[in-house]
């Protein structure tokens, strides 16, 4: 009886309330006007509009899927609606107050133009405040509705519409790319509109997502069983194909794509590195490195000392010279760093790490070592490697040497992951005493996974800085430790493909989505946080790989064991 | 004999003792090298001496938050620097509101009381929505769980008053009776009025949260929880509301010690609480992290530190522009202490036993 | 590594002492292993066993004495070196690495007797790979010897209780351990399993020729296997001798089977 009362009105009250409050949060933290010039379909749905409104669609969805598990569906429908409707109550006040009183002064978007957007089309004040509460409460009513869907078809549309959003966000990147290319010509002009997708697009992406969703759904979609299905020899000339082809596709990736996407890709690929490197010291050996970026700075800086040719001059060697110095100083630095810190717990650990980057910071910014590192001007000049006469001028270039250095680490991770330095590293990050009391070596492990990792970020340091020809202290703040901290708990600690997932959606996306770049802390401090909260193993969890490499057929494929990886930081 | 040495002692203690002295021996040697050039007279150092008092107080009253939530969680609150540029930030739109009515000019006290309320209600609004949403429901889980939620939360704090408030950087209102020296009892003293203010001011706070801790039922319930949390709970304790409570005082301290930083530094903006707090956690280890006074005198001892170091040590060891290091030294002092004595300067009280 | 033995006694402590402080958990105790012995120590709560067998692997410094494994003195040494010579154990509270599989936990416990290191791994060298096959062939076997066939994939966490307590036996099987040290391994097990625990034991000494140093609770379990039994009291050794000695010892009885024989009630009671 006492559950019959855990959803009343007041219930909805507080839903709407919070549904409300996350909208304004939105609003005035600047996103809806930043985004609402990115259209998504064409000339009627935009990112901002998106913004405002999914805090109202989320929540009639977490009101509807409560109330439907105490009472009827007709209440849960019309909760979902009424949740909307609370949550557009508070930004029609917002409007409504924005309108009559200069909020400006504190807070700094609401903007004329963002009053203009919250009119929502509307000419008079009273229209807009009733096509905000109309709106929101259909879309909280779609939210509700969606809690309802059978869970199938409510992933098939998710699916769909995360395409639709992303082939959006993609149009100019598209246009870009393809542009030019005959073939992309009448493919570009019928989904695309001048601005934002057209409908004709929108509704292609959307079903492409959704039976994409339900296929693989239905079960049918099990490469991984077929193949291991097949006899021994069989198995292996398809897994040499598919990685042949794959790397066939990943070589002709720049040539195919061209200037900018290379460019993005080389960044994700130098975020994918040091990832990997991370990955060892937090996901296998479980030490929060949280001046992580120090390594990277030393590879940087020490390809930039020994090969520039500006004023600061040294030695002028060439990239493939300095590279395995740049690799081995920051190695060195990890061990060095690692000392100190052997015998600390886990969260002193990660201030003090924290500690060592910020110190590195200061040092590079400093006039005392300025004249060997440049201070705040940096380092200039820095020649682009070549073999030969090949030079590696321009990101379709750079790609290749960043793509050799991914191969080059996630080979040397995944080797490690399961031999016996990885079970080490593994069962110290499990707990150390027993570790130890297995005749685990404490000092060296440890020394060990922090030397990998700062080789790695040494390497990724090296690239960059020969990639970007010039580098500057502001490149090594902490906000990169943060970023590849995000990216392997986004993919999942301890995962390899994880890293690479993670990279692809914390740093490539992005970047292609210009006015995202002022939120994009915001995102990552959020998606930290619940992550944490939700889905502490990630989105690629930790597989228990013993499986895979086990003679027996594997059980159930798809089925992995729920990892409670809540306990594997 | 090299044997039985090195099994009691491994190699890399042997590497840090070595670090540690080298260190020591350049503190000293430029220490000696700069008092001995006679560069600065005795009035400077003395002016050193009070303004680091003034930083450390605030450094004091951010850290005692952490100490109190260490005390009680077991955790880094890693966002409480957040928690800090909330109050003062937020506290920043009505001081400029005062300013421009004439208000601060004819009743300063008032404003400054004004100002601190504000700033300490929207402190410890930010800290206990913290809690509510980051942080409750990861009690129990492994360490690092909640030591990350933070720090996201801290991003997630930075970049919310960025969005919200602006990017660029503020500056507080002046407040024309803290101008120039201290003018009391017939004479004029060698200390600011402002930087007397913030010592004052701090010190009050730090007396009634020891008070508070000690004496009240509310702080005892706080001990309790701190000793032994199902024990507490089985005693009747409402454990949740003892940690909202917990939050909640750190915040308002945070609060305080925002207006304070703000009459000592008078710009704002929104990353300004990150190396403050850090610095401030760097207090709480000094003093031996879940020991409040420990966090008062770490903070006074840090802030000093900070303001003697670059001149008397860095300028000594020839280094160029040392202020620009300042930093640089309170992170060097946080890794040594945690590296060589963890349990801080003041002893550690509560941390130990759940390590 | 050898398996030829130097000494009568694979383990002796000489006036080993223990004080945290002002508190002494472990006074001047010594004890004499014999070689492929099962030998029990015994106490009521807080009697300073456990700490005992962490001084014994090196978890805790001891504040006085000598520990002398199979004629050499292991005193000061680091746990992971301690294994290494051949001591291992498990814990009154099951530790297991909860996040790998069984075969994992298993193998991290042939951790000491592997030698491919970080470039080994990488370059994935014969002797790597044939190391890697051997300990993971080992593993298995000592997975269906404990019984845990078919299990090797599931993550540790995800066995049942009494699994872990057989898991952990393996995993410290796995280090080829002289001598195993087991705490407590029929804590919170039924009857049923903690007979046949008993009996596992028994067939540890048998099948694989290992001494086991034991601390239990259940009278039971240590009358019926253990060679010499010693029984300690706040720290200190208040009885040693067979089985049917201790039993009749008016010390022990006075300090800890009237106690013990209540626990015993309890424990039938419980289950």
């Amino acid at each position: 009886m006492d559950k019959e009362l855990k959803f009343s009105w007041s219930e909805i009250l507080k839903f709407g309330a919070i549904a409300g409050i996350v909208a304004i949060y939105v609003i005035l933290v600047g996103m809806v006007e930043a985004f609402n010039d990115r259209y998504i379909i064409s000339e009627t749905v935009t990112l901002g509009q998106i913004a405002l409104f999914s805090p109202v669609f989320l929540l009639g969805y977490f009101a509807a899927d409560k109330a439907r598990q105490i009472k009827s569906t007709g209440f849960a429908i019309l909760s979902s609606a009424l949740v909307g409707l609370v949550g557009g109550i508070f930004v029609a006040a917002l409007l409504f107050l924005g309108a009559n009183i200069n909020m400006r002064a504190v807070f700094l978007n609401v903007s004329p133009d963002l009053l203009k957007i919250l009119h929502l089309g509307q000419e008079t004040m009273l229209g807009a405040i009733a096509a905000n509460l109309i709106i929101s409460a259909i879309v909280g009513l779609f939210g509700g509705l969606f809690a309802l869907t059978p869970h199938k078809w409510s992933n098939a549309l998710l699916v769909g519409l995360s395409i639709v959003l992303l082939m959006g966000i993609m149009q100019e990147l598209m246009t870009i790319t393809f542009g030019s290319k005959d073939w992309y010509k009448p493919i570009g002009k019928f989904i695309y509109a001048q601005k934002g997708l057209s409908w004709g697009g929108a509704i292609l992406f959307l079903i492409l997502g959704a039976a994409y969703s339900l296929w693989r759904g239905s079960g049918k979609f099990r490469p991984a069983a077929k193949v291991a299905k097949m006899p021994a020899k069989q198995r292996m000339t398809v897994s040499l194909t598919a990685w042949a082809l794959g790397l066939i596709i990943l070589l002709a990736l720049p040539k195919f794509l061209g200037s900018y996407p290379s460019e993005i890709l080389t960044t994700v690929g130098i975020y994918i590195i040091m990832g990997l490197g991370l990955n060892i010291v937090v996901g296998f050996a479980g030490l929060l490195d949280l001046g992580y970026v120090a390594f990277f700075a030393i590879g940087a800086y020490t390809v930039g000392v020994l090969t520039t040719t500006g004023k600061l001059a040294t030695v002028g060697w060439s990239f493939w010279m300095a590279l395995p110095i740049a690799v081995f100083l920051a190695m060195f630095a990890g061990v060095l760093l690692g000392i100190p810190v052997l015998k600390m717990r886990g969260d002193y650990l990660a201030i003090v790490t924290l500690g060592f980057g910020e110190i590195i910071r200061v040092l590079v910014l400093s006039d005392w070592l300025k004249p060997f590192i440049g201070g705040a001007q940096g380092i200039l000049q820095i020649p682009k490697p070549h073999i030969g006469g090949f030079v590696f001028k321009g990101p379709q270039q750079m790609y290749y040497i960043v793509l050799a250095g991914i191969l080059l680490v996630g080979y040397v991770a995944w080797r490690l992951r399961d031999a016996r330095v990885g079970r080490a590293w593994k069962a110290m990050r499990e707990d150390e005493d027993v570790a130890e009391a297995m005749g685990i070596h404490l000092v060296s492990t440890k020394l060990m996974a922090f030397a990998t990792g700062a080789a790695f970020a040494g390497l990724a340091g090296a690239i960059f800085a020969a990639k970007l020809g010039s580098i500057f202290p502001q490149s090594f703040n902490l906000i990169v430790s943060i970023n590849v901290l995000s990216l392997i708990i986004v993919g999942g600690i301890g995962s390899l493909p994880g890293v690479v997932v993670g990279a692809l959606i914390l740093v490539g996306l992005p970047e292609l989505l210009r006015e995202f770049a002022d939120f994009r802390m915001l995102f990552y401090g959020a998606l930290l946080v619940a992550m944490m909260l939700v889905k502490p193993e990630g989105f690629v969890p930790e597989k228990t790989h013993a499986r895979e490499l086990s003679e027996k057929e594997p059980f159930a494929p798809e089925i992995e064991p729920e990892a409670p990886a809540r306990e594997t930081i | 004999m090299f044997h039985r040495f090195m099994r009691r002692h491994d190699t890399t203690d042997i590497v840090m003792w070595l670090i540690g002295f080298g260190l020591l021996a350049a503190v000293i040697y430029g220490s000696f090298v700069t008092l001995s050039s006679g560069k600065y007279d005795a009035s400077v150092w003395l002016d050193f001496t009070i303004f680091g008092l003034a930083q450390g107080s605030v450094y004091a009253l951010i850290a005692l938050g952490y100490t109190l939530v260490y005390g009680i969680l077991f955790m880094i609150n890693f966002a409480h620097g957040e928690v800090f540029t909330g109050g003062v930030f937020t506290a920043y739109f009505v001081a400029i509101a005062l300013e421009n009515s004439g208000f601060i000019e004819r009743h300063w006290v008032l404003s400054l009381l004004i100002l601190m309320a504000v700033a300490m209600t929207v402190s410890v609004l930010v800290a206990v929505v913290l809690e509510r949403i980051a942080y409750r429901p990861l009690r129990g889980a492994p360490r690092l769980v909640p030591l990350i939620t933070a720090i996201g939360a801290s991003f997630f704090l930075q970049y919310t008053y960025r969005g919200i408030y602006g990017s660029g950087i503020k500056t507080y209102p002046d407040f024309p009776a803290l101008d120039g020296k201290l003018n009391m009892f017939g004479r004029e003293w060698p200390i600011l009025t402002v930087q007397a203010l913030v010592i004052v001011v701090a010190a009050l706070m730090m007396i009634f949260l020891y008070w508070y801790v000690q004496k009240t039922k509310a702080g005892k319930a706080m001990r309790a929880v701190a000793e032994d949390k199902e024990a507490a709970a089985l005693m009747g304790i409402d454990v949740d509301r003892v940690i909202v409570n917990t939050f909640a005082l750190g915040g308002s301290m945070a609060g305080v010690a925002g207006i304070l930083y703000a009459l000592l530094f008078k710009q704002v903006n929104a990353f300004m609480g990150f190396i403050p707090g850090i610095k401030a956690f760097t207090a709480a280890v000094l003093g031996g992290i879940g020991n409040v006074p420990g966090a008062m005198l770490g903070g006074l001892f840090l802030g000093i530190v900070e303001s003697l170091g670059p001149s008397l040590i860095l300028d000594g060891l020839g280094i160029p522009s040392p202020y620009q290091l300042k930093d640089a030294i309170a992170f060097t002092l946080l890794v040594l202490v945690l590296i060589f004595r963890p349990s801080g300067i003041m002893g550690e009280r509560l941390s130990e036993k759940k390590a | 590594m050898t398996t030829e033995t130097k000494s009568k006694f694979i383990l002796e402590t000489v006036h080993v002492t223990k004080q945290f402080g002002g508190l002494t958990a472990v006074k001047d105790l010594s004890i004499q292993v014999p070689q492929k012995s099962i030998y029990s120590v015994i106490g009521p709560n807080g009697a300073g066993k456990t700490t005992f067998f962490n001084c014994i692997t090196g978890f805790y410094k001891v504040t006085e004495g000598d520990i002398i494994l199979d004629g050499e003195s292991i005193v000061g040494l680091r746990p992971d070196t301690i294994v290494k010579k051949g001591i291992s154990r498990t814990y009154q509270n099951i530790r297991l690495f909860q996040n790998l599989t069984a075969l994992e936990n298993v193998m991290v416990g042939h951790h000491p007797r592997m030698s491919a290191g970080w470039l080994g791994a990488v370059l994935n060298t014969p002797h790597t790979r044939s190391e890697e096959r051997k300990t993971r062939e080992m593993a298995m076997e000592l997975l269906a010897f404990v019984g845990l066939k078919g299990y090797e994939y599931e993550l540790a966490t995800n066995l049942p209780y009494g699994q872990q307590r057989r898991l952990e036996i393996a995993r410290a099987l796995a280090s080829e351990p002289k001598l195993l040290l087991l705490d407590e391994p029929t804590a919170g097990m039924n009857p049923s399993e903690t007979e046949e625990m008993t009996e596992f034991i028994d067939n540890l000494r048998k099948e694989l020729g290992i001494t086991v140093l034991l601390i239990e609770h259940d009278m039971r379990v240590v009358m019926s296997i253990s060679d010499i039994i010693t029984v300690l009291d706040y720290g200190e050794k208040i009885a040693e001798g067979a089985p049917d000695d201790v039993r009749a010892n008016p010390r022990v009885i006075e300090a800890y089977l009237g106690r013990g024989a209540a626990t015993q009630h309890e424990t039938q009671a419980a289950a």
